[in-house]
């Protein structure tokens, strides 16, 4: 617990993503603790809302552009950008920085952005180096992991690694839990029939495993699996994996009213 | 504008169809699991299979940045060797090339070994249009011949069948050759086929093999097989043809042993395919058999030009079909949903800027940019960062619909006005929470139908995190 004695000093602003702003301000919560825990301080900048992930997929790079800017200006003052989400954060790593490849002034302040923003779980644990966390979770849980972080941030240790401090919690791997739930943003739109179709097969694979929880990193994901479960009655609760690091599993898992409590 | 509008539907419908198919769903459900393990295996086997793969790549873009003198090389030693090169620009040309020298060997039966490129230039139709028979002779071809299909996978190309569908197919063509009984176990049902095919092999006047590669250094094309028949194919007929794109050229042996190292591991999982063979000519005076004459039909159609532009990477695909293989989409419709030969993620990239931006709309967008393709690739093609180039190619070109492009960019300007963006939300978030805070999920939303009329939509919590963050501290 040493290092997060020398770590207090750690600033860090945490951009919400879009989803969790509008549908799961939870993990919003969640982040904030885990961040604070680990010894950061911890800014919410009021000027942001999306990283222009919708926009970039559907090719429209002047949008992504105007929002990403928006992005790279609202963070520039920050020490560390820190995202409870792979895909965002491979967004503002990975494509910012390609969308201004012919201007070197934005190109230059999209690299400096991406050079400091961090996915949560592997924050916690490669930056801060945090060991464990305080919290309990009764329960057995699957993690799905989701594309963009496991293949283009290299996350997969990193929440596991959290989760194996949570007292209770048993983790148990699902068949195929690398391969894609079928949400894919504005796919899941265009294409429901595919989406629908793979995510059925994600939600054979939790049920299969014969879990009570599924975890994951990706709201976007989760509200996918979340809202297929339900539609097929399955009683499986969906939490983001911030959320039981962070021991806010009291109220209503995604998808759940207050009526299932 | 229209062409683009029935080329959607289209789409739309072959996925609709295809997944409402058992048969289909059956079989890909059999072949995905087991095509990946085999992989996962092949790749433990070999520590430094990434490191292969980095030298595959290095190889292949060695040759695209210096393709014309290695094709001359090429050239040059397959005429030292006794054979012709062929140059077609476009599928018509190789195709009336193909046809041309069949008709000077007055042949009337023509055998083939796999190939991609033969399928890209529709080959088999206009020879039958010319007059000959057509037999192919790898297993898979040969059942989909037999089902007046195309292949829906460019290594395994019936994968989409059934063996009960494959049974059926073999007792409704072969039992007027005297195969009366059904056959249905696996080895069976080969053997029929060999059988059946035997006769055809020593008939045959023109073979016409692909390439897996062709070696400047040597002048041979190199064939990849798991069951010979590219040997009988090649070697037994008066005449050899070979079909290849002008990316299949590689400098060396050494580079096609590295080559050969991912090639089989990354597609079927084997660390080595049964048959590996090179063929560099007609027969001289010392051999024993081979064909009296051999052509290199040699295909651009579209190659060239992607040399220039940001595709350039594409053309290092040496057609493994391990992104097919993991590709949840192709997995979930098939390869005959995508409309034309090559299919999965590398038919997606390929397809538009083989055969035009303009007839393939969906198939750039049809994908959650889940980028297992790219991870897999063994010459490390980023396909997912191709698609979403295509993305950005059709946004340009005006192909996406206009109402779609008009709402993304309202969006967008929205969203760069964070507090007007929050001021919007309020109300909406507020109405979903309200309706379906009880029972914590929405069974129906406007205009979102393609969601939740599979799935619930979770009921958002009803303020946003920054609103709720912000009257808490009390500050911005
Ligand atoms: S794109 Fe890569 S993975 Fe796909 S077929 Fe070509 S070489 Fe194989």
């Amino acid at each position: 617990m040493n290092s997060d004695k020398i770590k207090t000093s750690t600033q860090v602003g945490l951009f919400v993503t879009c989803l969790a702003d509008l549908i799961r301000p939870q993990i919003g919560f969640a982040a904030v603790a885990l961040l604070e825990q680990a010894g950061c301080t911890v800014r919410v900048p009021r000027n942001q809302t999306c990283c222009g992930q919708p926009a970039l997929n559907s090719g429209d790079s002047a949008s992504t552009i105007a929002i990403a800017k928006m992005v790279i200006k609202t963070f520039a003052q920050d020490d560390y950008v820190i995202a409870a989400s792979g895909s965002c954060v491979d967004t503002i790593c990975h494509k910012y920085p390609e969308l201004f490849r012919n201007d070197a002034l934005w190109a230059g302040r999209a690299r400096a952005l991406a050079a400091k923003t961090w996915e949560l779980t592997s924050f916690l644990v490669e930056v801060m180096e945090l060991q464990q966390v305080e919290a309990t979770y009764d329960g057995v849980c699957s993690y799905h992991d989701s594309c963009s972080g496991l293949r283009e941030l290299g996350i997969y240790d990193q929440p596991r690694q959290l989760l194996a401090s949570v007292v209770g919690l048993e983790l148990k791997e699902m068949n195929e839990n690398n391969v894609c739930c079928g949400f894919g943003g504005l796919f899941s739109i265009k294409y429901p029939d595919i989406s629908t179709r793979m995510v059925s097969d994600k939600c054979a694979n939790v049920g299969h495993s014969g879990v009570d929880t599924l975890l994951g990193g990706d709201l976007g994901c989760l509200l996918n699996i979340a809202g297929r479960l339900r539609r097929e009655g399955a009683p499986v609760r969906v939490f983001h994996v911030a959320e039981v690091l962070a021991g806010m599993t009291d109220g209503p898992a995604i998808g759940e009213g207050e009526s299932d409590l | 504008m229209s062409a683009v509008a029935s080329q959607k539907v289209a789409f739309r419908e072959r996925t609709t169809r295809a997944l409402r198919d058992s048969n289909l769903q059956q079989a890909m459900g059999k072949a995905r699991g087991g095509f990946v393990d085999k992989r996962l295996e092949a790749m433990a086997a070999l520590p430094e299979f990434d490191e292969t793969r980095d030298a595959a790549r290095d190889i292949k873009d060695h040759v695209l940045a210096n393709l014309d003198g290695y094709l001359e090389l090429y050239e040059q030693k397959v005429i030292e060797n006794g054979g012709q090169v062929h140059w077609a620009r476009t599928a018509e040309e190789a195709c009336q090339i193909v046809a041309d020298i069949c008709k000077e060997a007055n042949a009337q039966v023509v055998t083939k070994g796999k190939s991609m490129v033969s399928e890209e230039m529709h080959l088999n139709s206009v020879l039958e249009a010319a007059g000959l028979k057509v037999v192919e002779t790898d297993l898979g071809e040969y059942i989909v011949q037999l089902a007046g299909e195309t292949p829906s996978h460019i290594i395994a190309p019936a994968v989409h069948k059934t063996r009960e569908q494959i049974t059926e197919l073999f007792h409704e063509h072969h039992s007027k050759l005297g195969y009366t009984d059904r056959v249905t176990q696996r080895e069976a049902l080969v053997n029929e086929a060999r059988s059946v095919l035997r006769g055809t092999f020593v008939t045959a006047d023109v073979g016409i093999t692909g390439a897996n590669f062709l070696v400047a250094e040597t002048g041979a094309n190199v064939i990849v097989t798991n069951e010979g028949n590219g040997d009988l194919t090649s070697s037994l007929p008066r005449v050899h043809i070979v079909t290849a794109g002008i990316e299949k050229v590689i400098p060396s042996l050494d580079d096609l042993s590295v080559l050969l190292r991912v090639l089989a591991r990354s597609a079927t999982g084997q660390e080595m395919s049964a048959y590996t063979s090179l063929y560099s000519g007609p027969r001289q005076d010392t051999d024993s058999e081979g064909p009296e004459a051999y052509h290199v039909v040699l295909l651009d159609n579209g190659r060239s030009t992607m040399l220039g532009g940001g595709y350039r990477s594409m053309l290092r695909c040496i057609r493994c079909g391990a992104c097919l293989n993991h590709c949840p989409v192709y997995s979930a419709i098939g390869g005959h949903a995508y409309g034309w030969v090559y299919s999965g993620p590398m038919g997606s990239v390929l397809t538009p800027l083989l055969n035009g931006f303009d007839d393939s709309v969906d198939l750039p967008n049809a994908c959650t940019l889940n980028g297992r393709c790219k991870a897999v690739c063994p010459v490390r093609i980023p396909l997912s960062d191709l698609l979403l180039k295509h993305r950005l190619e059709q946004y340009r070109r005006r192909l996406t619909p206009l109402f779609g492009r008009f709402l993304v960019r309202a969006w967008a300007w929205v969203a760069t006005r964070p507090r007007l963006y929050q001021g919007l939300m309020a109300l909406p978030l507020w109405l979903m929470h309200w309706r379906g805070h009880r029972r914590g999920a929405l069974e129906h939303i406007p205009f979102a139908g393609g969601w939740t009329d599979s799935r619930d939509f979770p009921t958002p919590a009803g303020r946003s995190f920054i609103r709720q963050w912000h009257s808490r501290k009390g500050k911005s």
